[in-house]
């Protein structure tokens, strides 16, 4: 069997492209490593050296602003040096290739690249094609994975729950669109979580989920009651094509996240959603600002996992 | 070869002795993870100091991070008081390079500047690559380089010491 490119001979990571096909072990490793970058926060100097002398390139193909900028502070805290490329308007507009651009960027010393595409499977393109000691870490590609996403829901969920092995996790909304779903999914999985449902209507919830384990929910109700964890996604306009939804008002109705539908998941069920949200879209505001919301902490704890992926792989030779 | 053996136990009746004399007024202890935290934690409640003993760990400054990577663990630093102008005694097992000592150090400044940093440790084996000395140490050995001494921690909280060969 072929190996996981994301693993050295050794089984230790060295590029993070996918939580799927991970072992337990790794995740969990980089959880424990999170909550040690999390009390970095707490010191008078909120910086440790691990990446000194290292560059980090931002590569954002596709706009985000708020990946982008925890990624950023990520490695300023690892005391890496940062680039950010606004890719966008310069070299791939100029008509160069993708792997032209890398090689001129592994030209400039680059150690590690963080990426960001809207094609499924750029980031493992560059992992492949670059030097033995250049890391890569996707930073979102295509409707394909978000794995940093999928590892910050983790450590929320490992936060407020401690043990995966006795939740119910219910993820609402456009999955079908969403990296972060599929992400979410894999490590929910991996860790040991024994009911996943993907709740939503039928033309955003790919069928095929059964296969991987999940119960498939088309009604509101049936797919939050008794839920321990509700993952709320946002919905991608800028995704969808053709007559997906009737309308956003309708989809609110059926799907939107409000107190009278919050109250049939577990008493003390946390709120996530990977930003960023649309109120009154899928998440009503008093939801979103309630006290089962957890969705600002997911940002805090986003800064922590992503030192910790980005100090696991640089500290593991290929 | 005969095996070198350490009594832990009275060695560490001789650290308690030392460390009494060490302690300033309003002087912190402060083990490095993770036979020195266990050390620490004893020494605290033997020489019935006030508050919480300090534990710290070496991994975000090592100097081997390149080689090793995060792999020695991920135990994070615990300084449950403010260090700025304290008299800090920094806890161990065992005193080799100095290197973790080093490190120790600098992770100790991410957090203040403390009145003075002073060291004691159970056993300096020598083999310093750092100018770097304990202000008490309960033994000195000399132990080829192949050797590492670990310190482990019964149930009832007793210490003992073991000789490991290094493949």
């Amino acid at each position: 069997m072929a190996r996981n490119p994301q693993l050295n001979s050794h089984g230790e990571l060295i590029h993070l492209l996918s939580i799927e096909g991970l072992p337990k072990a790794v995740l969990t490793q980089i959880l424990d490593t999170a909550g040690t970058f999390l009390s970095v926060n707490d010191r008078d100097v909120k910086k440790v050296p691990l990446l000194r002398g290292k560059s980090v390139f931002n590569l954002f193909f596709e706009n985000s602003t708020r990946t982008r900028t925890t990624f950023e502070i990520a490695a300023k805290r690892l005391s890496a040096d940062v680039i950010n490329l606004d890719i966008q308007r310069s070299s791939t507009a100029k008509g160069e290739s993708l792997l032209d651009t890398i090689a001129n960027l592994s030209a400039m010393h680059a150690d590690m690249f963080v990426v960001r595409h809207g094609e499924s499977g750029a980031p493992y393109l560059i992992a492949q094609h670059c030097a033995p000691h250049v890391h890569v870490v996707n930073a979102g590609d295509g409707r394909h994975a978000h794995p940093t996403q999928g590892l910050l829901d983790m450590y929320t969920i490992r936060h407020y729950k401690r043990d995966f092995s006795e939740l119910t996790v219910a993820i609402v909304g456009d999955i079908v669109h969403s990296r972060v779903a599929r992400s979410d999914i894999h490590g929910l999985a991996i860790l040991g979580v024994p009911e996943i449902r993907a709740v939503g209507p039928k033309t955003l919830v790919p069928g095929d989920l059964a296969q991987m384990g999940v119960r498939v929910c088309h009604d509101m109700a049936e797919g939050i009651r008794g839920a321990d964890v509700i993952i709320m996604l946002r919905l991608q306009n800028e995704r969808m094509s053709g007559a997906m939804l009737p309308s956003a008002g309708e989809f609110f109705k059926c799907y939107g996240l409000t107190p009278d539908k919050l109250a049939l998941a577990k008493p003390d069920a946390i709120v996530m959603h990977p930003g960023p949200i649309n109120r009154g879209v899928e998440i009503e505001s008093s939801v979103a600002d309630g006290r089962h919301s957890v969705i600002l902490p997911q940002v805090t704890f986003g800064i922590a996992v992503r030192m910790a992926v980005m100090s696991t792989i640089a500290g593991n030779q290929a | 070869m005969t095996q070198l053996q350490l009594d832990a136990e009275a060695l560490y009746a001789e650290l308690r002795h030392g460390v009494r004399g060490l302690l300033q007024p309003d002087a912190a202890l402060v083990g490095i993870w993770s036979g020195g935290a266990w050390l620490a934690e004893r020494l605290q409640r033997d020489l019935a100091l006030p508050g919480a003993h300090g534990v710290i760990s070496s991994t975000l400054h090592r100097d081997d991070f390149a080689e090793r990577g995060l792999a020695g663990g991920t135990a994070a630093t615990q300084l449950p008081f403010a260090i700025d102008g304290r008299p800090i005694v920094l806890i161990d097992d065992v005193l080799y390079t100095g290197r973790t000592i080093r490190a120790v150090i600098n992770e100790l400044y991410d957090f203040g500047r403390p009145a003075s940093v002073t060291l004691a440790v159970l056993v300096d084996r020598g083999g310093r690559e750092l100018p770097i000395a304990a202000s008490f140490a309960a033994a000195r050995v000399t132990l080829p380089r192949n050797q590492r001494l670990a310190l482990a921690r019964d149930p009832a909280g007793l210490f003992t010491f073991a000789v490991e060969e290094l493949a």
